[in-house]
């Protein structure tokens, strides 16, 4: 075996004398790398003949990636085998005081004047025509969230059930000798929501009313915050049905403050749990329950 | 890109300063303990124990074996980098403000505050090579007219051969090293209208840029010709300046400052501007500012291979940027 391979690499290859039958085994095909591509893998291919002579193929992932790369002079590489002291000679190695921010921070480009002027200006007409429903602006009558997305379209549909059930509840003594009615005979319609057997449970009723129970008050924002913003802030912790911001007409800017209603409480508490005093555009937000908080 | 944050000082910055190959940072705090940190990672390298006072200056040797720091306490203070270890402290009878070594490391301009009897004055000393021979003797004493004025920063001019001195008094002087002759200083009109912060020299020692507070909420600070004095450029910010620093790879100049602590629930801003602004040093616009800190910016520094900067603030926090690839590419 050893010795055909020998044969194989030694013989000299005149291409012109091949045949065009004889396979090239002893020839390798090349070898191939495939770049790092934007994680840092980086494959590489290789072929090889192992010791029995059969042609191996080899593949090699690395990850390549870049550390923040220093090019020390010879003095400065000496400097990093100095030995701790002062403060720092107790500590180990992992110490807490050095950490990289979380956040990804950019050398963020001045706004043009002209664009923050009409950005601030649209937002607070969009306000004043939230009581009306206003058709200029996409105001969806369910989230309130202005000029993103009309009602029919509203990701929060599922609201639309506790809305009707909202406006039913008003005779609450009413909803429950109506369901006790179908069952004595069809004397009024009564819909499907309030039939016996419906699948609602105390939580349909209560879940208009209790909403106003999971409003989340939110302190010291910035003066850019606007809705948008507390909704990309607040909806991890759970589907969130209103957003506002408290806005200051002349200026335009947030007054600082701004409530957050959530679904269900216990989203409302982790969020309380979470953001109370998490950093925000460089301010530490205060998150609390809107109402004195009830046992 | 990621800044590294490090919080080793309890207590505002005042100062920071790379050395000359750019792989340590110095930095100086309310606290009593100026710190060196690495430059590329922020791992902390050790403290200078031995300070009583606040520590609002510091400058390093250009072999980065000698550091010098100047102290609330009455006493700037020269100690060995490596170590830690204290070398020698030279004792005045008010606070010192700025310290700085001359081309060279053999001289050192040390500034000193106003307080009870002694004004405020500028010393030039003498840096021994052993600090065995080391003496506390002045070489020179200069005095400004209004000696009750704080001189915030003194720097030495091209070739030691001229001293830069800028204050409280608003008045940037030069004078002359052999002498002590005033040479030069800036008139009322062209001038700063409040006090002068900070100072930052180019890289080749031939402009220079002050930052300071300001009258009408609007800071100026302009760039000046060392050697003749005239006004070159002017970045208008919308707060006091507390910082400037200039890049030495690009044009461009960052200033940091934000609102004074006592200040914040007097005026209507609702949260200071506590980023620093980023100015094309040529074109006078302001092209970005770099958030995050939770207080006033009181020093920058650009590393010295121009690659990344750091920011010290009111809240204590040292903020290492390392710059994205995009930053080079920055076009107005």
């Amino acid at each position: 075996m050893t010795i055909d391979s020998q044969q194989q690499t030694t013989s000299k290859f005149r291409w012109g004398e091949m045949d065009e039958d004889d396979d090239f085994d002893f020839l390798l095909p090349p070898k191939q790398v495939i770049g790092p591509d934007e994680n840092g893998l980086k494959k590489t291919i290789e072929y090889k003949f192992n010791d029995e002579g059969n042609k191996v193929k080899i593949t090699t992932r690395t990850r390549v990636r870049k550390l923040a790369s220093a090019r020390l002079n010879k003095r400065a590489m000496e400097r990093r085998n100095w030995p701790k002291f002062g403060d720092a000679a107790n500590e180990e190695a992992g110490s807490h005081l050095t950490m990289v921010s979380t956040e990804e921070i950019l050398l963020e480009r001045p706004r043009a004047p002209g664009t923050k002027a009409d950005e601030s200006k649209a937002t607070g007409d969009g306000l004043s025509q939230l009581g009306k429903g206003g058709a200029v602006l996409m105001v969806c009558r369910i989230c309130h969230k202005k000029g993103d997305h009309w009602t029919s379209k509203c990701p929060y549909k599922d609201l639309a059930a506790t809305t009707d059930a909202f406006i039913d509840k008003p005779p609450t003594g009413d909803s429950s000798t109506m369901s006790a009615a179908p069952g004595t005979g069809k004397a009024a319609y009564v819909p499907p929501s309030m039939r016996a057997g419906a699948d609602r449970s105390a939580v349909g009723s209560d879940m208009r009313r209790r909403n106003d129970e999971n409003s989340v008050r939110v302190t010291n924002l910035s003066e850019d915050t606007r809705e948008p913003d507390l909704m990309e802030l607040f909806h991890p912790f759970g589907a969130v049905t209103r957003v506002y911001v408290a806005i200051d007409q002349k200026t335009g800017v947030s007054r600082g403050f701004g409530f957050v209603n959530f679904v269900s409480r216990e989203d409302a508490q982790r969020a309380i749990n979470k953001l109370n005093g998490y950093g925000y555009d460089n301010l530490i937000l205060r998150v609390e329950w809107a109402t004195p908080r009830p046992t | 890109m990621r800044p590294i944050l490090m919080k080793g000082h309890e207590r505002p910055l005042t100062f920071l300063r790379y050395n000359k190959d750019g792989d340590l940072l110095f930095s100086c705090a309310k606290d009593h303990t100026p710190t060196l940190w690495f430059a590329d990672n922020g791992e902390r390298l050790g403290t200078y124990r031995g300070h009583n006072g606040a520590v609002w200056c510091c400058d390093v040797s250009r072999d980065s074996s000698r550091l010098i720091t100047g102290s609330a306490d009455q006493t700037a203070k020269l100690w060995d980098v490596k170590s830690g270890k204290e070398l020698f402290t030279f004792k005045f009878g008010s606070p010192t403000r700025s310290v700085d070594f001359a081309v060279g490391d053999h001289l050192a301009v040390i500034t000193t505050d106003y307080f009870v009897d002694r004004m405020a004055a500028i010393h030039v000393k003498r840096i021994a090579e052993d600090p065995e021979d080391q003496v506390s003797d002045s070489v020179l004493v200069l005095q400004c007219p209004d000696g009750k004025k704080r001189i915030n920063r003194a720097v030495w001019g091209p070739l030691n051969q001229t001293i830069v001195s800028a204050g409280e008094d608003t008045v940037i002087r030069i004078w002359d090293t052999e002498t002590g002759k005033l040479l030069n200083e800036t008139n009322e009109e062209v001038g700063h209208k409040k006090a002068i912060t900070s100072l930052c020299k180019a890289a080749d020692d031939s402009h220079f840029l002050t930052g300071s507070h300001d009258k009408t909420a609007k800071a100026f600070f302009q760039l000046w010709d060392m050697r003749t004095l005239t006004l070159i450029k002017t970045y208008t910010t919308g707060v006091p300046v507390n910082a400037v620093a200039m890049s030495p790879l690009l044009n461009h100049v960052v200033l940091g400052g934000g609102q004074d602590a006592s200040a914040v629930t007097t005026t209507d801003h609702r949260a200071g501007k506590f980023e620093a602004k980023f100015y094309d040093k040529i074109l006078q616009e302001e092209i970005g500012g770099v958030k995050g800190h939770f207080g006033p910016i009181n020093a920058l520094a650009f590393n010295p291979d121009g690659k990344s900067f750091s920011s010290g603030g009111e809240d204590g926090y040292v903020r290492l940027h390392h710059f994205d690839s995009d930053y080079f590419n920055i076009k107005i």
